[in-house]
């Protein structure tokens, strides 16, 4: 009983020891921890508003947030959620009901729309990893110098991700065809 | 009979005349570049193997050059001789489930490279193929002119093909003047075009239809000519000789060093491109991470070209 005791005892002590460490991780001033601001700097371009639709305040500043799951019929008409568990999600999942500036996390945490990849990431864990690998979505620039990702929201609309098909460049001639 | 008296007859034929005349006239023929005059064309013609050449060589060669393509096409080209950078060894990787056969990447490479538009030469062919259907090592049955309105088209998926940098290249060893060669350093399959006598055997020897022919001499308008080249690379080639991928080695090989334009082009970010001897490159990340393999591996080509799927 004694031995069973002490074999808990040190499974127990390492995930004591984890929680605590957690709690006091250090924030920076930009409100970042240690473990984010040790994380590489994704150089991105802008990201890609439709023409002046940001910042979102000029329009949403005073306005009475409503929560409620409805269809939009003042603004915002075009957005439409597909092929994105469009059931299980709704604006305020994303988008920050008190600084509309500002996205949230689901821990309740704000980012800027230039880091939506966070947003992102969290349900997609897997491709965010390959992308900050730099294996998952274009990718410009220095092979051995600055590289330029690529926010997740300029390949995929948020509200529809799935890729758009591309009109192909013409094929090649056929040989029997060249003059 | 009549064959064996017939060419005692022609032999008896040529007057000592006749051969005097055609024999001056072989001189004169191989007096022609004399009569050119410029030294341009006797250096071109003793030009030593670009491997042998020492950097003062390998310099007036590439001013001579750039005097000649300034005279030939108008257009002031700059041709670098950069050799492979330390502790690089090149490496592309290829998703295949994110490629959607565009062809955006054929076009930028024809534009990146100089290649031929009249006669067409592509570098790179996007195959594509029934999902469901035995592919890998059936290459031919591929279809290659396919053009609908949109890319992907539902129940096909697509493989682009180009030069593989095989570390081991079959065209390396076919061809009879050495004129192309795997740098041993970075591992790009280069050739010297001014080296090269248009034989094809290392055509045929790739097992990946990589290497083109220039029937013609190429035909590029004047404003696509792209002015910044490397001598092993897409500088403007020769009517007879042989062409191919090099990674974009006018890009590549630089400190710091751009991406290949068809890993630049890519609208789905399925080119990967890299340092196969750098632990923390994305085409180690693939390798490491992917489920990779390579063309045709039972050749024993062992290409540096890595197709993945990635999730």
């Amino acid at each position: 009983m004694k031995r069973l005791l002490l074999v808990l005892l040190t499974l127990l002590l390492p995930v004591s020891a984890f929680g605590l460490e957690k709690e006091v991780a250090p924030i920076d001033a930009a409100g970042r921890s240690d473990k984010e601001a040790s994380l590489p700097e994704y150089f991105v371009p802008p990201p890609p508003f439709s023409e002046g639709i940001y910042p979102c305040s000029q329009c949403h500043e005073g306005m009475p947030v409503n929560p409620k799951r409805r269809v939009l019929k003042d603004f915002h008409t075009d957005i439409e959620l597909k092929n994105h568990a469009e059931d299980q999600r709704w604006c305020l999942d994303c988008h920050n009901a008190n600084n509309r500036d500002v996205l949230r996390l689901v821990s309740g945490k704000v980012i800027r729309f230039e880091e939506s990849y966070y947003l992102c990431g969290q349900c997609h864990g897997t491709i965010f990893r390959d992308w900050k690998a730099g294996v998952h979505g274009k990718r410009t620039g220095e092979w051995n110098g600055k590289k330029v990702y690529r926010l997740c929201v300029h390949c995929h609309n948020p509200h529809q991700p799935r890729f758009k098909p591309l009109e192909p460049k013409p094929p090649p001639v056929k040989p029997s065809h060249i003059k | 009979m009549s064959e064996q008296s017939g060419r005692a007859k022609r032999a008896r034929g040529l007057s000592r005349r006749r051969f005097l005349k055609g024999a001056a006239s072989g001189v004169a023929a191989l007096a022609i570049p004399v009569q050119a005059a410029d030294a341009m064309t006797w250096e071109a013609f003793f030009q030593r193997h670009f491997r042998e050449m020492n950097d003062a060589e390998k310099s007036d060669v590439v001013a001579r050059l750039e005097k000649e393509y300034a005279e030939k096409y108008g257009v002031s080209f700059n041709i670098s001789t950069h050799e492979a950078l330390p502790g690089v060894k090149f490496g592309y990787g290829l998703d295949l489930s994110r490629c959607i056969g565009c062809r955006r990447c054929v076009y930028a490479c024809v534009g990146e490279n100089n290649q031929s538009r009249d006669p067409q030469i592509h570098w790179i062919s996007v195959l594509r193929f029934r999902k469901g259907d035995k592919w890998v090592n059936d290459l031919e049955n591929s279809e290659k002119y396919y053009n609908p309105e949109t890319v992907p088209e539902p129940g096909y998926f697509y493989m682009p093909v180009q030069c593989q940098q095989c570390e081991n290249p079959p065209c390396v060893k076919a061809c009879p003047t050495q004129a192309t060669w795997k740098d041993e350093d970075d591992g790009i399959v280069v050739i010297d075009y001014n080296w090269c006598i248009g034989c094809r055997y290392c055509m045929a020897a790739c097992p990946y239809g990589a290497r083109h022919f220039n029937w013609t001499r190429p035909g590029i308008p004047k404003e696509e000519l792209n002015p910044n080249t490397h001598y092993l690379g897409n500088r403007p080639r020769y009517v007879g000789v042989v062409e191919k991928c090099t990674f974009c080695i006018q890009r590549t090989r630089n400190d710091p060093g751009r991406y290949p334009a068809c890993v630049e082009i890519c609208p789905v970010g399925a080119r990967k491109f890299g340092n196969l001897l750098d632990p923390n490159s994305e085409i180690r990340y693939c390798i490491e991470k992917k489920r990779v393999f390579r063309l045709k591996e039972d050749l024993n080509t062992q290409p540096k070209f890595f197709y993945f799927f990635a999730t």
